[in-house]
């Protein structure tokens, strides 16, 4: 028996260390995995909620975080690659032009 | 037992957490990411969510994870460069996110008694199983939505390979 807002307390303990990692973090690829962090976070809410109310619903949302995360990373990997090749940097300070 | 075992993996993931930030080099904050992820999944599975237990392991630190470590031996990452965050952060960014952080905490501590307990394993409206569930769901109500992810997939796939393919010059 652990009371529900423990589970709570606990993603939002996670998704405030996302939230200061991705402030602080200067490399674009552990800013990355902050966001997939706090991604993370959010999911654990929604699976707490889900076995609260007793409805499935909200796994059925956490389906569909995991989905658009999986489609995210891989947009957003291509991305830095893309970056990498033309800056030869992954320092965000460096990138602070959309121009080539 | 669901208390230690919420404490154990609980800790295991703040600190997991904990240690993405703290780490210097995108390996190791990847490789504690992928702990914070197993952790979570028993946490899952803990609260009655077996099939999103399994998806975590598999989708999150099997394929995600995987490809992200891929992206940084293929990228060659180094260590970060030490620098001071911007002051955007500082004065707005921590206090935030703090803010956020003890909201949060004391809405869910002060409800705490209309929360109630959670039970391991789940306790779903009728007697069928995690999964049989959320498949009968996934494929009757939202349908619509369940087609479009494989879109949303499909055109994030072509668009990774557009923008991960070599320019020619």
């Amino acid at each position: 028996m652990v009371p529900t807002a423990y589970y709570l307390v606990l993603a939002a303990i996670l998704f405030s260390i996302g939230v200061g990692s991705f402030l602080i973090k200067r490399n674009i690829i552990t800013i990355f995995m902050s966001i997939e962090l706090m991604l993370n976070a959010v999911n654990l809410t929604f699976v707490a909620f889900a076995h609260h109310w007793h409805q499935i619903n909200g796994q059925i949302f956490v389906f569909f975080v995991m989905v658009v995360a999986a489609a995210e990373a891989a947009v957003g990997l291509a991305i830095i690659i893309a970056i990498f090749r033309t800056r030869q940097t992954l320092n965000v300070d460096q990138i602070d032009l959309m121009k080539l | 037992m669901q208390l230690a075992l919420f404490i154990i993996f609980g800790a295991l993931a703040v600190a997991g957490a904990l240690n993405l930030l703290l780490q210097r080099h995108p390996i190791n904050s990847a490789l504690s990411l992928v702990v914070v992820m197993m952790s979570l999944a028993v946490l899952y599975w803990s609260l009655g969510a077996e099939f999103l237990a399994a998806a975590q392991v598999i989708v999150y630190s099997g394929a995600i994870m995987v490809l992200f470590v891929f992206v940084i031996m293929l990228l060659n990452a180094g260590e970060e460069e030490q620098t001071t965050g911007s002051r955007a952060a500082y004065f707005a960014g921590f206090p935030g996110a703090a803010a956020i952080f003890c909201l949060l905490s004391f809405v869910f501590l002060s409800e705490h008694k209309a929360l109630g307990f959670a039970n391991i394993g789940g306790h779903l409206d009728s007697g069928i199983d995690n999964i049989a569930q959320i498949s009968q769901v996934l494929f009757t109500k939202q349908l619509l939505p369940f087609e479009v992810t494989s879109i949303l997939i499909l055109v994030a796939i072509l668009g990774a390979v557009v923008l991960a393919r070599k320019e020619e010059q």
